[in-house]
């Protein structure tokens, strides 16, 4: 299968200071790619030249076979910029109606598109009264337009409460179903883990680290936690049989282990029977694994 | 393409209005109109011609002044205001060409302009035709301004988006606005005087003038509508220039300019980055 969006070797400088150092990537269809790092790591920068904004330095970009931001390009790319602004005089579904004839489409169908944004009630008001929130909802309303290939969106659930963060994914889940290839930025660690096939994190400019979020987690070999509570009364007894562990002010014991010791030290607290009332094994989660990769890049 | 413009046309229109442009800039030509309609009736058993005659002339010379004024007001914000309010992007991302979002703006804008135009001249016509029935010898006369003045404005919302398109923030836009306007329609008039004075009939006047006149629109507009309405014993001034420049030439001036600024607008827009 062709890809979608291919870079390869892409440079950007910004008066002599690299933005974005020989970043390649490859997206086919149906892919979700989350696409991390810090403020100024070069996120926005790589999206506004694949959507065709700003030129490059150096290497090469593809948007659906065609240079980026050319017409063709532009018919099969849809864009969620972080913090959608759009008029404040217009009402959302003169707005979307507009989106709508610019992409040769019914405008009739405007109502459509922000019942399923869930912003139908709202969509005779002037957005200057609209919420963070509601203006996040038509960006991501004029995003459904058309049948894109490539969906960029940068920051897209910025502003966004937890319900409809979830209904929003579920709407990137059915366009990925259809073939649409996602490429989105979040500071929202926690969520993109469940939701994308692959992960990039950018660093200065560099793609410091990429793949599943299983492939990343074995990379990094971050230590796994372990919380141990002790049975009534047994917590100096359990404290002197796990020497490595930390007494915490409220009883339990924490333990912290190499991946490979994990199952070891799973078996050894088992063996203490009764003294044991409850155990926890918590990973390292994407935020540990997030700053392990742009830390050590930062150094 | 025509789709994509007529729906951008749409969109800023409804914006103007909103914005309550449509009403200020039709409040304030039927306003001038309606004053200079009284003031101009004083004179008109000296000159003999009809009272509509006499009235074109005087809003020839508002429309000078206004209609360039109320087209840069307009439209300064035009690119500014979008890459301010961060909506440039997103729009740039859509498969529309930047020459047609301005043509798009300027349909809406010339429409607008229009409307008051024709709302401000109607108004002084009817007054004039209501005192002087033999006014109606001026329709032509009125027609034309009305047409000249619409394609002044186009010249002058053309130069507006460029500025803006150059300056990229709303403040800087305005003040390179008020620049242009007080050059072009105040200064300019006042430096080719001051040069005639001097030059005292000689080459400045029969040479260079006529050109200086033709290369700025609000100048070639005035002369197009006082050579071509016979007027001009109503009007002082430049205007007394306009009989040794043949109407063709203040005609093409006045057609060429908006072209030319809209050229501009686009060329200027091409090179903002979002």
């Amino acid at each position: 299968m062709t890809s979608t969006l291919t870079i390869s070797r892409l440079t950007k400088r910004f008066q002599g200071v690299e933005a974005l150092a020989e970043v390649s990537l490859d997206l086919g269809p149906g892919m979700r790619v989350a696409l991390l790092g810090h403020n100024g790591a070069g996120k926005s920068t790589m999206m506004k030249i694949i959507l065709g904004l700003i030129p490059f330095d150096e290497g090469e970009v593809r948007v659906c076979g065609t240079a980026p931001g050319s017409g063709q390009a532009r018919m099969q790319v849809a864009y969620l910029p972080e913090n959608a602004a759009f008029h404040p005089a217009l009402t959302g579904e003169e707005q979307i109606r507009h989106y709508l004839s610019l992409r040769g489409e019914s405008p009739r169908r405007a109502m459509e598109l922000l019942e399923r944004v869930g912003l139908a009630k709202a969509a005779r008001r002037r957005i200057g009264t609209y919420s963070k929130g509601m203006r996040q909802r038509v960006g991501l309303a004029q995003t459904l337009i058309g049948r894109p290939r490539l969906l960029v969106l940068d920051e897209p659930t910025s502003g966004l409460d937890p319900v409809s963060r979830r209904d929003f994914y579920a709407l990137l889940d059915g366009l990925a179903a259809e073939g649409a290839a996602i490429l989105l930025s979040s500071h929202v660690l926690t969520e993109v883990e469940a939701r994308t096939d692959r992960i990039l994190i950018l660093s200065q400019g560099r793609l410091v680290a990429e793949g599943t979020l299983a492939e990343l987690r074995r990379r990094a070999a971050l230590p796994v936690g372990l919380t141990v509570i002790p049975a009534a009364g047994a917590a100096e007894a359990l404290a002197a049989a796990l020497p490595q562990a930390r007494l915490a002010g409220d009883g339990t014991l924490h333990l912290a282990c190499a991946q490979d010791e994990k199952l070891g030290l799973l078996a050894r607290i088992a063996g203490l029977g009764a003294q044991v009332a409850d155990l926890e094994v918590i990973p390292p989660s994407l935020e540990d694994i997030y700053s392990h990769f742009s830390r050590r890049d930062g150094q | 393409m025509i789709r994509r413009i007529l729906s951008t046309a749409a969109l800023e229109f409804r914006i103007a209005l909103r914005n309550r442009w449509v009403a200020i800039a039709t409040c304030l030509m039927v306003v001038f109109a309606l004053v200079l309609a009284a003031a101009g009736a004083a004179p008109t058993g000296d000159i003999g011609a009809d009272r509509l005659s006499i009235t074109v002339a005087s809003l020839t010379s508002l429309a000078v002044y206004l209609v360039p004024l109320l087209a840069l007001l307009m439209s300064f914000d035009a690119v500014a205001g979008e890459v301010e309010r961060g909506t440039l992007p997103l729009l740039l991302t859509y498969p529309v060409a930047r020459a047609e979002v301005l043509a798009g703006k300027l349909v809406a804008h010339m429409a607008i302009l229009a409307l008051a135009v024709g709302a401000g001249y109607g108004a002084a016509a009817l007054a004039a035709v209501w005192t002087d029935p033999a006014s109606t010898a001026g329709l032509p006369a009125l027609w034309r301004l009305m047409w000249s003045s619409t394609l002044l404005g186009a010249t002058f919302l053309g130069a507006g988006y460029a500025l803006s398109s150059i300056a990229r923030r709303p403040s800087g836009a305005a003040g390179l606005a008020v620049g242009l306007w007080l050059g072009l329609v105040v200064l300019y008039d006042l430096g080719l005087l001051a040069l005639i004075v001097a030059d005292g009939g000689g080459g400045f006047t029969t040479e260079v003038l006529p050109v200086a006149l033709l290369a700025n629109p609000a100048d070639a507009f005035r002369l197009f509508n006082l050579s071509a309405a016979d007027a001009t014993a109503a009007a002082a001034g430049v205007g007394g220039a306009a009989a040794t420049i043949p109407l063709w030439q203040s005609a093409l001036s006045v057609l060429v300019w908006p072209l030319a600024a809209l050229g501009l607008a686009i060329a200027a827009f091409r090179k903002v980055t979002p």
